[in-house]
């Protein structure tokens, strides 16, 4: 088994703790994770990508080969498009719909959600309101994973371990919060 | 025996602590940033190892060669380009009779993701003729560092451990060894080997010649420089360095003809086994990740039997780093069938935060040089770096750290007027006091401005090696006139009385040195947070 993700977004979006917890869940689940993650420059305001593989055997490269991702999972829909090479033919993208728009030429915003909605596998998530809902602005990465759950290889339940491992600390109303935008996310078809 | 999930960064710091490190030296740059930062966090409170930040590359590794030199092992951190500012004591150091360990961690950053450049720290290495190891996963930068150790003990040289950007910021598990005690302290006695005049380093210049063969031979039988031969395919074989192995292993089930392989993971060059493997083949396919440092040497000047297909021959890309795909033609393997977005999608690049105190100072620089029917602005290495992209748009010159300040006083005394140098805080401590010396003993025409943050930010916001608040004095104390010598507030509010003073500083044909200071919004934010939370 493998399972691969490519993660993105907008330096300053939170990929990398959205990042964190799904590996948190794979390792628990008994998997091998590899993570290749982005620092210094593109951090700031740029364009950011994560490599995320999960697999119960040997993984050698960090790097997802292209066309072979099982995943995209943004959390910027323009940037979910642009790692569209990555994805393999039956692979899905999630991605909220939300922009971040910090460049001149930033598209109409209905013209990148027509684009995704065109693709043979895509869902499009409205992660802002669902993380109001939850009970706080800054949970939308939790909603997108919660919206990605249903096509990863663990259960709920192992990734609200890992919420719970990795937001201990910062007390249970947190984690509650956190737990709720999973839900949440996880009832978006 | 327990199980880490590391950045390879981390990896190569815990490979040190548990083998015995005492002490620990480095100069922030992406991407070899992280090692320190884990052993700084490590040893706070335990007081073990030391580990402090160095004010540059050159400092730094003089201070490791300090603490061999009492017996003890050291570790210095740096990026590709850091080796370059600290070459001076590398290249000699390598000629002393090293005591305690010297490991010298260098990241390289093949693809330019956070560099001005894509060097390969194997030919700094061989350039020194000193030993290179080179990691390909977590696990190895563990255990390679720790090996490093006991190299550098082994043949009395620093070593090198070459990282790139992949492994640096990359996650996965480790497992760890048992831990190993430090060296007890035991000061070099055999002066002659410690003091280079040139008696003594043409002695011990023999010596590492000498030596040479040593290392030759450990290296052609090390598991880091593993050869697997195929005895049935006589067609081609395949060398890997670096990352290169990883992306030949992900590739390697869909070849059929099973090359034989030899990977090699432990410098000098092992060539008897190199020579191995060309028996056994009429060509050979070389990956490495950087330059085609081994595949320079295979080619050669003269003819020779063996087919090699490589970067030299545009088989593999020269530039940017391998990728699982961009090595597929030269294996011989079909691209894979990828599809692309069917809008067209505007690039994101950086820029600097919202409320960044850069931003302020650029426009005002900015603003004024539109009044100029001519003026200069060079740049350096940071976030500012950030205002040569648009919407600003302000540096004409960005070229290694501290070149601002000297570039600005070449161009100046060619014959540009207004020229602005425009430096950070911790750049400066780095390496733009000496440019600073000699603007003053030439009385340059020049305004120098230190846009001081704080903070070293585009690293993660190290603090700079000395408070902020010593900058001025520091300035004033190479002999900058007192009324040439400025703190303004790199803030918005006060945007039209710092053009004031900028017109003013330029027209004063000398030094001047404005220090424009706030904190960097980024680090702000984490001290608020950090201070909340206790
Ligand atoms: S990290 Fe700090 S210095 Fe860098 S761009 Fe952001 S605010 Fe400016």
């Amino acid at each position: 088994m493998k399972y691969d993700i490519i993660l993105s977004g907008v330096g300053g979006q939170g990929v990398l703790s959205l990042a964190s917890v799904i590996a948190s869940a794979a390792v628990e689940a008994g998997f091998k994770v590899r993570q290749s993650e982005v620092h210094g420059m593109s951090q700031r305001g740029g364009a950011v990508m994560a490599h995320m593989r999960i697999s119960d055997g040997e993984i050698y490269s960090d790097l997802i080969a292209q066309g072979t991702a099982d995943m995209i999972l943004s959390m910027e829909p323009l940037e979910s498009l642009r790692y569209l090479p990555w994805l393999a033919p039956d692979g899905i993208l999630i991605t909220s719909a939300g922009p971040l728009v910090n460049i001149p030429d930033y598209p109409e915003l209905e013209e990148v959600h027509k684009t995704i909605n065109a693709l043979p596998s895509a869902k499009l998530v409205n992660d802002r309101e669902l993380a109001k809902e939850a009970g706080s602005s800054r949970v939308g990465n939790m909603v997108i994973v919660g919206a990605a759950s249903s096509h990863l290889p663990f259960s709920m339940d192992q990734l609200k371990k890992a919420v719970a491992r990795l937001f201990f600390r910062k007390g249970e109303k947190i984690v509650e919060v956190n737990y709720k935008a999973l839900d949440l996310g996880n009832k978006v078809s | 025996m327990s199980e880490f999930v590391v950045l390879g960064d981390e990896a190569v710091a815990l490979g040190a602590i548990h083998g015995g490190v005492s002490s620990c030296y480095g100069y922030p740059g992406t991407p070899s940033t992280e090692v320190m930062e884990y052993l700084l966090e490590y040893s706070k409170g335990k007081g073990a190892p030391f580990a402090r930040w160095s004010s540059n590359e050159k400092t730094a590794l003089e201070e490791g060669l300090g603490t061999s030199f009492a017996g003890k092992r050291a570790i210095v951190t740096m990026k590709h380009v850091g080796l370059n500012v600290a070459a001076d004591a590398f290249m000699n150091g390598a000629l002393l009779d090293i005591k305690g360990g010297l490991v010298i961690v260098v990241a390289d950053d093949p693809g330019m993701h956070s560099s001005q450049n894509e060097q390969d720290s194997r030919f700094f290495a061989d350039f020194a003729k000193v030993m290179c190891l080179e990691p390909v996963n977590q696990q190895q930068a563990y255990d390679m560092t720790r090996e490093a150790f006991d190299l550098s003990e082994k043949f009395n040289i620093p070593v090198v451990v070459r990282l790139v950007t992949r492994l640096s910021h990359s996650r996965a598990s480790i497992v760890t060894s048992t831990p190993r005690a430090e060296n007890p302290l035991d000061k070099a006695l055999n002066k002659r080997d410690w003091i280079l005049l040139p008696a003594n380093a043409r002695r011990r210049w023999d010596s590492l010649l000498t030596r040479q063969k040593e290392m030759l031979e450990y290296t052609e039988f090390t598991a880091s420089n593993p050869l697997k031969i195929n005895k049935e395919n006589t067609s081609r074989g395949v060398i890997t360095t670096g990352l290169g192995y990883n992306y030949f292993m992900e590739n390697a089930s869909e070849l059929a003809d099973n090359p034989s392989h030899l990977h090699i993971g432990a410098y000098p060059i092992p060539e008897d086994k190199i020579r191995a493997l060309a028996d056994c083949v009429d060509e050979i396919v070389i990956l490495e990740e950087g330059y085609p440092f081994v595949e320079r040497l295979l080619r050669g000047l003269l003819p020779i039997s063996t087919s090699i297909k490589g970067k030299m021959d545009d088989e593999v890309p020269m530039q940017g780093e391998l990728t699982p795909d961009n090595i597929r033609p030269v294996l011989g393997l079909a691209p894979r069938t990828v599809s692309v977005s069917s809008m067209e999608l505007p690039g994101r690049p950086p820029q600097l935060c919202m409320g960044c105190p850069h931003d302020d100072t650029f426009r005002v620089i900015k603003e004024v040089q539109a009044e100029l029917d001519e003026s200069t602005v060079t740049s350096d290495i940071g976030c500012y770096a950030l205002a040569a992209l648009p919407p600003l748009e302000v540096p004409e010159t960005i070229i290694c750290m501290g070149a601002s300040i000297t570039a600005a006083k070449g161009a100046s005394e060619a014959g540009l007027n207004n020229v602005m140098a425009v430096i950070g805080d911790s750049t400066f401590l780095h390496s733009g006091l000496t440019g600073l010396v000699d603007c003053v003993s030439c009385d340059t025409d020049i305004t120098i401005i230190i846009v001081d943050n704080e903070t070293t930010a585009m690293t993660g916001g190290q603090d700079t090696i000395l408070p902020s608040s010593r900058l001025e004095n520091v300035v004033r104390g190479f002999g900058v006139e007192e009324a040439h010598l400025l703190t303004i507030p790199a803030h918005r509010k006060f945007h039209e009385e710092n053009k004031e003073k900028l017109r003013k500083e330029l027209s004063h044909k000398g030094v001047s040195v404005i220090i424009a200071v706030r904190e960097c919004v980024e680090t702000a934010r984490k001290v608020k947070k950090k201070e909340s939370a206790s």
